[in-house]
């Protein structure tokens, strides 16, 4: 199912939804699944749930870190769809966040449609651009998933209106030019983005990249139709002395961000 | 992606394309652009002809080698030697193209990734000669067994990053020098190093070597008067093999032939011989050939050669083996060190170990053609940098660095290897 109807609920109730971003597999299959559970229970309205992948070139140290442990873990393609199942009977909006490689080798349909069975609203593809996307394209269309192709600072014009017109769901505005990772400051560029998308097309947009704090969620939440927060919530799961203090410092964050969106528009 | 169609905008059949993240879509369209006006002005085009004369040392000259050829079969082996080119590789060719590009995008900082050092000197080179800021980005184990090139690139002013990610060699190089484009790509130039990457790279790459072939290709008429019957070169990205290929590709009695490091042989595992191994997928921009397990993860490669060491290939190669044009075989790090020693004492000629891998491969066609078959080689780097990854192989050195004496037990010699 669509996450289109959440953003719309999420925009009734007055705030920008709140999408929160972690892989499968870190710290194992169950305890990734476990901390989706507990985003979801926080506020989050949207999981991007992660594809560990070798070569992660849009990703910064934490999430790099994460998927090589994940990996070296033995979490496999197929988890992914346990996790899915799991966030969407959680009642949260589930999303795939993946490199392109991974699907292609699983194969373009039988992705999209173990995908569509499992639950999943859809795909996030952060290095496929709606140019080379035909197939998925094709596949997203006649399974009815969301497609949320990427726009950035560089983007010009033309580009902006490639990929929203290819987009479902959500557009995903990387609020600036970069790897993942938080930022003290998420700056002028997002907003001016956010405002350039909407010039050409209604689908709503989400802004990622950057966003660590309660304060910044409340920021971006202000002009954005939703807030994405991915390494910030990794780390709490990265850096914890044991799975039970991860969960707790995961929880108190995503409380914070889900406060935050809540705050931005009053 | 059927193959049936004509191949679509920035690709070679099915394979190549541009998979990398929106942010960088805008600086791809606009290196094509500028690309593309550049190689029809005159001004562009005269300066990188006086840059390969009066710089690099173009034309570089062909060598018959008739000792070493006695180990081919006795087939006549004539080597194209780039590894004469200033900076003592081919990269060369492509980086001053890149570097003038630069210049003309109004950019002053030019990334690089490189696996055997050479792309990363090269580059250094141009940015010192242009005046650009030079970030190189180098896997862990490739700055120590490459450590002289490392030292290369700094005298030349360049900063040298060295990454511990993944499998610490080219693969992940190339993922940081992804990472540092997005966040910069404003002011920065990424001077990739081989035949592959988003769209126009594969293109322009090819394109910036394409002279090699085209020199060879009379060199050789004019001392054989004929074509030779087969060009060997050697591939990890593909860059110098597409070079001295290209112009060939049109001469359907020329067997155009690429040699991908075997490593420990192809069962062992321990490879990067992407076409005996892997399949079609997505890795650094471009749809090829990939080393990857079931899940699409790559899979690490493995080679004596740290510039073969890669596990993907230029899309223009899978497309060339998909046709029928070109043919690919595995070569082992024994076979290729085989084939450094022969060339060196035969010869006096020290090659790269990447480009041994071509002379062992003459080696084989040689002795399957026989006497009569003429064979071009393109020596695409010579093995100064390799000194010593090959005294340790062959036991002229202990680990430690020191001299062992011919007299020392653990001495191999190489000699007693031929």
């Amino acid at each position: 199912m669509s996450v289109g109807p959440i953003l719309e609920r999420c925009r009734a109730e007055g705030r920008a939804a709140l999408v929160g971003y972690l892989p499968v597999g870190f710290p194992s299959v169950e305890g990734s699944i476990a901390a989706m559970r507990v985003l979801v229970d926080a506020g989050v309205d949207i999981l991007e749930i992660g594809v560990p992948y070798s070569d992660p070139v849009m990703d910064g140290p934490v999430i790099q870190d994460a998927a090589v442990r994940a990996l070296a873990g033995g979490v496999h393609l197929s988890d992914i769809f346990t996790a899915v199942r799991a966030v969407s009977d959680a009642g949260a909006g589930a999303l795939v966040m993946t490199y392109w490689n991974p699907v292609l080798r699983y194969g373009v349909d039988r992705f999209a449609g173990d995908l569509k069975a499992a639950g999943g609203a859809g795909l996030i593809t952060p290095d496929l651009i709606p140019d080379e996307a035909a197939p998925w394209i094709a596949a997203a269309d006649s399974n009815d998933l969301d497609k949320v192709f990427l726009v950035a600072p560089s983007s010009t014009p033309e580009r902006i209106a490639t990929v929203t017109a290819a987009s479902r769901g959500f557009v995903y505005a990387a609020a600036v030019m970069g790897v993942t990772g938080a930022r003290a400051s998420v700056g002028d560029a997002a907003e001016a983005l956010v405002s350039r998308t909407r010039e050409h097309s209604d689908v709503p947009v989400c802004v990622g990249i950057g966003v660590s704090t309660g304060e910044q969620a409340t920021q971006v939440g202000r002009f954005a139709d939703g807030v994405i927060v991915g390494s910030a919530l990794v780390r709490c799961l990265t850096e914890a002395d044991s799975e039970e203090q991860g969960l707790e410092a995961l929880g108190a964050l995503a409380r914070e961000l889900a406060d935050g969106v809540r705050r931005g528009r009053p | 992606m059927t193959t049936s169609q004509a191949p679509a905008h920035g690709r070679f059949g099915e394979f190549g394309g541009r998979y990398v993240p929106e942010a960088l879509i805008p600086a791809l369209e606009q290196l094509e652009e500028v690309w593309h006006k550049a190689v029809v002005d005159p001004e562009f085009v005269g300066e990188l002809e006086r840059l390969q004369r009066t710089y690099t040392g173009r034309p570089s000259i062909i060598t018959e080698v008739p000792r070493f050829a006695e180990h081919c079969g006795g087939a006549r082996v004539i080597l194209k030697r780039e590894d004469l080119n200033h900076t003592g590789s081919h990269k060369i060719n492509n980086v001053l193209g890149q570097a003038l590009l630069t210049r003309r995008m109004g950019k002053t900082r030019v990334i690089a990734e490189t696996g055997a050092g050479q792309h990363g000197v090269a580059t250094a080179t141009a940015a010192a000669l242009l005046g650009l800021e030079c970030v190189v980005y180098m896997g862990r184990k490739d700055t120590e067994r490459q450590a002289l090139n490392v030292a290369r690139m700094r005298l030349l002013g360049a900063t040298v990053v060295p990454v511990d990610n993944g499998s610490k060699t080219l693969k992940d190089a190339v993922n940081e020098a992804f990472r540092d484009w997005v966040a910069n790509v404003g002011t920065t130039h990424y001077v990739l190093g081989t035949v592959t990457g988003p769209h126009p790279f594969p293109e322009m790459v090819r394109d910036f070597h394409r002279v090699i072939g085209v020199e060879a290709r009379q060199q050789v008429l004019d001392l054989v008067g004929r074509l030779p019957d087969v060009v060997c070169a050697c591939v990890g990205g593909g860059s110098n093999a597409l070079g001295i290929f290209h112009r060939f590709i049109d001469d359907a009695s020329v067997r155009l032939v690429g040699f991908e490091a075997g490593g420990e042989g192809v069962e062992s595992g321990k490879h990067a011989a992407r076409f005996a191994s892997g399949v079609p997928g997505v890795l650094h921009g471009a749809y090829t050939y990939v080393l990857q397990d079931d899940d699409g993860q790559t899979i690490e490669s493995h080679s004596v050669s740290a510039g073969l060491d890669y596990p993907s290939v230029g899309p223009e190669h899978a497309y060339l083996l998909d046709s029928g044009r070109a043919e690919y075989q595995p070569i082992t790090d024994v076979e290729a060190m085989e084939a450094f020693s022969l060339l060196s004492r035969t010869e006096g000629i020290l090659p790269a170990i990447e480009s041994a891998h071509a002379l062992a491969g003459a080696m084989k066609l040689g002795r399957e053609l026989g006497p009569d078959a003429v064979i071009l080689v393109n020596l695409s780097g010579r093995g100064d940098k390799d000194v010593h990854t090959a005294a340790q192989w062959f036991g002229l050195i202990d680990d430690d660095g020191g001299t062992r004496l011919p007299d020392d037990p653990g001495a191999k010699g190489m000699g007693e290897q031929l």
